[in-house]
C-alpha cells in the first residue's frame, strides 16, 4: 500500500513524468480483467497484456514479457565477437541482415576498423531488401488481425519469398543470414545475383501499386483505422519511439539522414512522415518507405563498384579489440537498432547490450490502447511491429 | 487387418469399394489434421510461410489454423521454449482434445538448439509433453516442415484401432493429462515429466 502510494507521489511530483493517463469508468459497471496472451493469436509471438476492460473500453493495460528471454546478452558476453553474428540474426528473426549490420557496425567502431565501398553497397542493397520485405509483412500482419484472413498476407509472402531466394542465393539461408563480419561481409555477390535482384527489384513497383490499390482506400480498413490509437509526437518523442512508429507522428528522425552511417549520404531518398500519428498513418508511413527502399535499391545497384569486400586488416578470428566502448546504431525496419559494447581487451565483450527498437517502441503501447475499444489493442500493437525475439532477446 | 490388396483390386472393377474401418478411420483423421495457431519465435516466420502460397500446406489438409485448443489436432511446436513458456504450452497440450500429435519444429524446440546454455531456456519440449515428429534446422525450411507433416500422417495411418499397439486416446488406462511444471527457486519443478521422458544413455 505504501509502495503504491509514494509511486504515485513520484508521479505527481515530477514534471514531465510520461505516465499513461487515468482513465476513468463510466457507471459502476465491474471491470474485466483478461489476460490477452501469451497464446493469442495476434499478440505476435508469446506477449501477454494484462487489460482491464470497461465494458468494451480499456481501462489498464500492462505489457507482460519474458516469455521468450534466450538470454541473447549473456550468451553475447559468454563468446567470442564472431560468435555472436549467428546470435544477433536471431534478435529481429524477420529481418536478420540489419541486425547483422548493426553489430558489425559496433565492433567496426571498437575496433577501428574500414569497410570497402563494395561491401558498404552491398550491405545497402540487403538492408533495403529486408526493408522492403519487412514492410510487407506487417502491413500483411496488421491487416490479417483486422480481419482480412490471408489475402493481403498472402502478397506480402509471395514477394518475401523473391527476396528471400535472393539471400538463400547470396548467403546460404533463407532467413538466418550470417552475412556480415566486422569489416566487410562474407561472401561476395556474382554478377548473376545482381542481375536477380534488379530483376526482383524491378518487379517491386508494381507490387506496392497492387498493395496500395488493394488497400489504401479501402472502407472498412479506413474505418478501423483512422483515429485509432493516436500517438502524440510529444509522447514519441519523450519515451524514445523510434522508427515508422515516430515518424507517422510527424517526427522526422530516420538515422539515415540524421548518423549518416554507411554510405546513405549518397542515396537521394526521402523521409515520409504523418500527419496525425495513428494506426492509418504508421500504415501508410511503411508503404510509403517501402516505395523509398524500392528508390534506394535502385540506385545502389546502379552504382555499384567492383574491389574487395574485406578490410585487408581487419582480423576476424582471435579478434581482441583494444579496451574501450562502442555503440553502433543504424535505422533497422522497426526503428534504431543499436549494439552497445565495452571491451576489456579480451576476446569476448565485456558487456553487450543490445537496444531494441521493438521494446522501446512497446513503452508507448498503453499509452495508444487507452480508452480503445479492445478489438482495436491488436491492431494498435499490430502497428507498432514488433517481433518477440526482440523483446525478450 | 488390412484388406488384401489384389481382391481390392478385383472388387473395384465390380464397382464394389471395399476397405476396413481402421483404415477409413485412419485416412479420414490423417487427410484433416488442424493445426494450433501457436508461434513461439523464429520458426512461426517459416511455419506460416509454409501456409503460403508457395508451399501450400494446404495441399495436405492442414491449413485451417485453429486459435483455440480445443479445435485443434497438432500443435506445432515452432520455437525456444523457454522456462516462463513451458507451463503454458504443456497446459495447451492438455487442453487439446484427443487424439493429439505434436511437431517440434527447430532445433530450440528439440534441444534448446543454439541458447542450449542459457539459464532460462528448456532443453526440449519432449521433457513434459510426448512429441510425434522432430525435424531438426535452425529454422527449417518450408519443406521441412511439409515432410515432418507427411512423416506424421504416415505415422496416423499406421494407427491401429484395438490391440495393444493402439494409440493413446483410445486407451482408457493412459493418461490424459500431462502434469504441469512449475517455475521454482531455480528451476522448473519437476524438471522433466519421467513418463514420457529419460535422459540419453551415453554408450562409450
Amino acid at each position: 500500500m505504501t509502495n503504491s502510494a509514494t509511486q504515485s507521489a513520484i508521479n505527481t511530483q515530477v514534471e514531465g513524468w510520461n505516465r499513461p493517463r487515468e482513465i476513468e469508468p463510466d457507471g459502476d459497471n465491474e471491470l474485466l480483467e483478461v489476460a490477452m496472451g501469451p497464446h493469442h493469436p495476434s499478440t505476435h509471438g508469446v506477449f501477454r497484456m494484462d487489460v482491464a476492460l470497461d465494458g468494451e473500453r480499456i481501462i489498464r493495460l500492462k505489457p507482460v514479457f519474458g516469455y521468450l528471454h534466450r538470454n541473447h546478452e549473456k550468451l553475447g558476453e559468454g563468446q567470442t565477437y564472431l560468435a555472436s553474428i549467428p546470435y544477433t540474426d536471431r534478435l529481429d528473426y524477420i529481418c536478420s541482415l540489419t541486425n547483422n549490420w548493426a553489430y558489425a557496425l559496433a565492433v567496426e567502431k571498437l575496433g577501428g576498423i574500414e569497410v570497402p565501398e563494395r561491401a558498404e553497397y552491398l550491405r545497402v542493397i540487403v538492408g533495403e531488401l529486408t526493408r522492403v520485405q519487412n514492410h510487407a509483412l506487417s502491413v500483411g500482419f496488421l491487416i490479417q488481425d483486422m480481419g482480412a484472413s490471408g489475402t493481403p498476407l498472402m502478397y506480402a509472402f509471395r514477394e518475401r519469398e523473391k527476396i528471400l531466394d535472393l539471400f538463400e542465393q547470396l548467403t546460404g539461408s533463407r532467413m538466418m543470414c550470417n552475412y556480415m563480419r566486422f569489416g566487410g561481409c562474407r561472401v561476395d555477390a556474382s554478377a548473376e545475383w545482381l542481375d536477380g535482384v534488379r530483376k526482383v527489384v524491378a518487379g517491386l513497383p508494381a507490387f506496392a501499386d497492387e498493395y496500395e490499390a488493394l488497400l489504401c482506400t479501402n472502407e472498412i480498413l479506413m474505418a478501423r483505422t483512422q483515429g485509432v490509437g493516436i500517438l502524440p509526437p510529444e509522447l514519441a518523442v519523450n519515451a524514445g519511439a523510434t522508427g515508422p512508429l515516430l515518424r507517422a507522428s510527424g517526427v522526422n528522425y530516420d538515422l539515415r539522414k540524421v548518423d549518416h552511417y554507411s554510405i546513405y549520404d549518397r542515396f537521394d531518398f526521402k523521409v515520409p512522415l504523418g500527419d496525425h500519428g495513428d494506426v492509418y498513418d504508421r500504415f501508410m508511413i511503411r508503404l510509403l518507405e517501402l516505395r523509398q527502399s524500392i528508390w534506394i535499391l535502385e540506385q545502389a545497384l546502379k552504382d555499384i563498384p567492383g574491389g574487395p569486400i574485406m578490410d585487408p586488416k581487419a582480423k576476424i578470428r582471435g579478434f581482441r579489440p583494444k579496451p574501450g566502448e562502442a555503440y553502433g546504431r543504424i535505422e533497422a525496419p522497426k526503428g534504431e537498432l543499436g549494439f552497445y559494447l565495452i571491451s576489456d581487451g579480451g576476446p569476448n565483450p565485456y558487456r553487450y547490450r543490445v537496444r531494441p527498437p521493438s521494446l522501446i517502441n512497446l513503452t508507448v503501447l498503453e499509452d495508444m490502447c487507452l480508452g480503445q475499444n479492445v478489438a482495436d489493442v491488436v491492431l494498435i500493437l499490430g502497428s507498432v511491429d514488433i517481433v518477440l525475439g526482440e523483446v525478450d532477446r | 487387418m488390412a484388406v488384401d490388396q489384389q481382391l481390392k483390386i478385383e472388387m473395384g472393377k465390380q464397382g464394389v469399394f471395399v476397405t476396413t474401418l481402421q483404415e477409413l478411420y485412419n485416412w479420414g483423421r490423417r487427410n484433416s489434421v488442424w493445426p494450433m495457431n501457436f508461434g513461439l519465435a523464429c520458426c512461426a516466420i517459416e511455419m506460416i510461410a509454409t501456409t503460403m502460397a508457395r508451399y501450400d500446406i494446404a495441399r495436405f489438409g492442414a491449413e485451417v489454423f485453429r486459435p483455440s485448443p480445443r479445435q485443434a489436432d497438432m500443435m506445432i511446436i515452432s520455437g525456444t521454449v523457454t522456462k516462463k513458456m513451458a507451463p503454458q504450452v504443456v497446459r495447451l497440450y492438455n487442453q487439446m482434445a484427443e487424439p493429439k500429435y505434436v511437431i517440434a519444429m527447430g532445433a530450440c524446440a528439440i534441444s534448446g538448439g543454439p541458447f542450449k546454455q542459457g539459464y532460462n531456456v528448456l532443453k526440449g519440449i519432449d521433457r513434459y509433453i510426448p512429441v510425434d515428429v522432430h525435424i531438426p534446422g535452425c529454422p527449417p525450411r518450408p519443406e521441412a516442415l511439409l515432410q515432418a507433416f507427411i512423416t506424421l500422417q504416415k505415422k496416423i495411418d499406421a494407427e491401429a484401432l484395438t490391440g495393444q499397439e493402439r494409440p493413446r486416446f483410445l486407451d482408457p488406462d493412459a493418461p490424459g493429462e500431462f502434469p504441469v511444471p512449475e517455475p521454482a527457486e531455480h528451476d522448473l519443478e519437476p524438471t522433466a515429466n519421467q513418463d514420457v521422458w529419460h535422459a540419453p544413455v551415453v554408450i562409450r
